[in-house]
């Protein structure tokens, strides 16, 4: 009988040893969340707040404008959550390297109350993204829309002479958030 | 009398189970709830193997004909989801309940009462996942699960209700496995026999061994990135959502760090089959059975580091990149070792050809080439060409059927005497052998043509220079679907009756689960055996 206590006294003790690992990969998924924050840092991977710079950038010390041509794409997608359009008002632009040129958006609120936005930038491919200079661009604020407005926001870029020379079209992709989620009033949208 | 503390259920002793529903419910025989998992596992292959034969339907001819896209990722959703948590792993349980206490000599497993649980819970996982399925179809039920059985937000997060079903359900199934694998680590490490050392186990007991212990590592990941699935969903978090600056990509990560030591969970337990098959029916020991071992352990370890090998595509930095390349690549050496110790032991033997040796030989034959394929999806430059395409699609359908699930036939067919005391029909199990594996090779191998010549994944249509090679795979696919009905008409017929199988069943079969008659009494090894 004595063989037989310790044997359930050491399944105990086992189980709890494997539950205590279980438990601790539970944990382990959620610490992954700071954790790949800092891995990314630490290896060099952008992070997405690395990619998407909101503030101006440092404009990139040759400044001189080159022959070179690309194309600069501008894209655009509106969050399922903020009931706006938004669009470039050309797809596509022929440029020169280190010119600085300008391209407007047109945001519409298809709602007929007040809203606070973002736009999020990026650009594909991702190894062009440190030459692409934004001067100016409506994605630096916070941006509000009144109840049917329309707003023309713009873009004051230029493309680094420095750009790989593989590169010969970059996309600009906007993505705008709505901001005020957690105060969420409801809306109605009444435009198309 | 020894084992009354063990099993508290079984005080009743001697007089056989119980009678009618109890037996089942209450059950804490690791036979009965073994013989329910695989009950289980079988009619949840035919529920994914519906859902399979649906696309292949649909994917016919190019055109839209008998799905809408949206059902139609979700029955790509759920033929992975239902194949893997509902068929492979509840088979390769059923298989460790049934054989692991016959194999070390203990009379049933360490935690029976906690092995109840761990079955009863999947029939409701199981529910839940079909309600998911069932809910888009009533009025306010939301959209359909579009997002393939990886779950990616943000598309997971605009789903409808049906992606709540499906999160509680991967919960319970998950639950369920953990539990499961916790019972089958304290079994083997507390319950073998007097004299019998870890290194003296049946490789099959290892082979579970690491299984066991995989699944407690990353299905709790799994369990916390679909938690937190749902806090976004519901509770206005920002884990994936990037309104709100999370970041989708992470959930990638947290998903494959389960979804890639998953595939070694599926195929572990039936490399431990073939380690009983072919020394059986090769007449020979086991060529190297520590190599095997080592193997076993290294492919836990490294798969457990090289999951973003299916992630090469979101722009990772070279370095990253690199060193999931070489991780990926590496792993195929613990994996050809276990592959060529295998041959080796097949090498001058006195081979026969039964059905589970049959089987045995062609996953040999099919895993390696798959293995193949998978070297060749490694290699980074290359990935970005087949990424997403039907080539993946053949990769992984040439690695998990033969690999997991004709390693569970076989297994199946090589036990089935010994769980039932009569033998099957050799010829009616050859010919099943032979339909369902000419039908697989027709389904799978014109997708890796179709793969290389640019068809995406996951897409109800297709341009209409892809069709003949989809023809050719439908029909495959039907072939080899309906090939089950006979497996299933096999099994039922052997349970029912048949030539009575001897106590050792195979005349080169070794281990203690043949000393035992056939079929083993309800409470074996109830006196421990002596291990010499």
């Amino acid at each position: 009988m004595a063989g037989e206590q310790n044997l359930q006294s050491k399944n105990r003790r086992t189980l709890l040893m494997l539950s205590a690992i279980t438990l601790g990969m539970f944990g382990f998924g959620f610490a992954m969340v700071p954790l790949y924050c800092f891995l990314c840092q630490i290896t060099g991977v952008q992070s997405v707040q690395q990619r998407t710079q909101t503030t101006a950038s440092t404009v990139a010390a040759n400044q001189s404008v080159s022959d070179r041509w690309v194309t600069v794409k501008f894209d655009s997608t509106v969050h399922p959550d903020l009931p706006w359009n938004f669009q470039a008002q050309e797809r596509k632009l022929r440029v020169r390297l280190g010119e600085v040129n300008e391209m407007d958006f047109i945001a519409e609120n298809r709602s007929s109350s007040e809203i606070l936005g973002q736009a999020i930038p990026s650009v594909v491919p991702w190894q062009a993204n440190a030459f692409f200079n934004k001067m100016e661009c409506f994605c630096f604020r916070q941006q509000s829309l009144k109840g049917l407005e329309s707003k023309h926001m713009p873009l004051r870029f230029s493309v680094s002479p420095d750009l790989p020379n593989d590169i010969s079209s970059l996309t600009i992709s906007y993505n705008f958030m709505r901001l005020d989620m957690n105060n969420e009033k409801p809306f109605t949208v009444v435009a198309k | 009398m020894s084992t009354a503390t063990l099993a508290p259920a079984n005080d009743h002793e001697h007089h056989g189970p119980p009678r009618g529903m109890r037996r089942w419910l209450m059950s804490t025989n690791h036979k009965d709830i073994g013989t329910m998992y695989l009950i289980f596992a079988l009619v949840m292959l035919f529920l994914g193997g519906a859902s399979a034969m649906l696309i292949r339907a649909e994917l016919f001819m190019p055109g839209l004909q008998l799905l809408e896209p949206d059902l139609y990722n979700n029955l790509v959703t759920n033929h992975a989801l239902i194949m893997i948590f509902g068929a492979v792993m509840p088979a390769a349980a059923g298989l460790a309940n049934w054989m692991i206490p016959l194999m070390i000599g203990a009379p049933d497993m360490a935690l029976p009462r906690m092995n109840n649980l761990s079955f009863w819970i999947l029939p409701a996982a199981a529910t839940m996942l079909m309600l998911s399925f069932v809910v888009p179809f009533f009025p306010g039920g939301g959209s359909q699960i579009n997002t393939g059985w990886t779950l990616y937000p943000p598309l997971s997060l605009q789903v409808g209700m049906s992606m709540d079903f499906l999160i509680f359900a991967i919960h319970l199934l998950g639950i369920s496995s953990v539990l499961a694998s916790i019972n089958i680590i304290v079994t083997i490490f507390n319950m073998r026999a007097p004299g019998m050392n870890l290194m003296q186990m049946p490789i099959f007991v290892w082979t579970w061994l690491v299984t066991a212990f995989l699944l407690i590592l990353v299905v709790p990941v799994l369990a916390g990135g679909v938690t937190m699935l749902l806090f976004d969903r519901h509770f206005g978090t920002s884990f994936f959502n990037a309104a709100g600056g999370g970041d989708p990509v992470l959930f990638q990560h947290l998903f494959w760090f389960f979804g890639h030591p998953e595939v070694y969970v599926l195929i572990l337990p039936s490399f431990g089959v073939l380690a009983s098959i072919i020394p059986t029916f090769a007449r020979k020991p086991l060529f190297g059975y520590k190599s095997l071992v080592g193997s076993m352990i290294a492919i836990m370890f490294i798969g457990m580091v090289v999951w973003a090998h299916h992630q090469y595509t979101i722009g990772m930095s070279l370095a990253a990149v690199s060193y999931f390349m070489i991780g990926t690549i590496i792993i195929s050496i613990p994996v050809g070792l276990m592959v060529f110790n295998y041959i080796a032991t097949m090498w001058r033997g006195s081979m026969t050809f039964e059905t589970p040796m049959l089987f045995a030989v062609a996953i040999l034959l099919m895993f390696s080439f798959g293995g193949l394929t998978g070297i060749m999806l490694a290699v980074v430059p290359a990935d970005m060409q087949y990424h997403d395409s039907m080539f993946v699609v053949a990769h992984f359908h040439y690695v998990l059927l033969p690999g997991a699930v004709f390693g569970l036939f076989a297994g199946v067919f090589y036990w089935l005497p010994k769980w039932t005391g009569n033998m099957y029909d050799e010829r009616l199990a050859k010919i099943f052998f032979w339909i369902n594996v000419i039908g697989f090779n027709l389904t799978f191998f014109p997708q890796h043509f179709l793969g290389l010549a640019g068809m995406p994944r996951r897409i109800i249509d297709y341009n209409i220079m892809f069709t003949e090679f989809n023809m050719v795979s439908s029909v495959g696919a039907m072939i080899f679907g309906l090939s089950h009905l006979l497996l299933l008409y096999i099994i039922i017929k052997t349970i029912r009756g048949g030539k009575p199988a001897s106590a050792r069943v195979w005349e080169g079969a070794n281990g203690l689960e043949w000393e035992l008659p056939s079929p083993p009494p309800f409470h074996s090894w109830t006196t421990a055996p002596q291990i010499k």
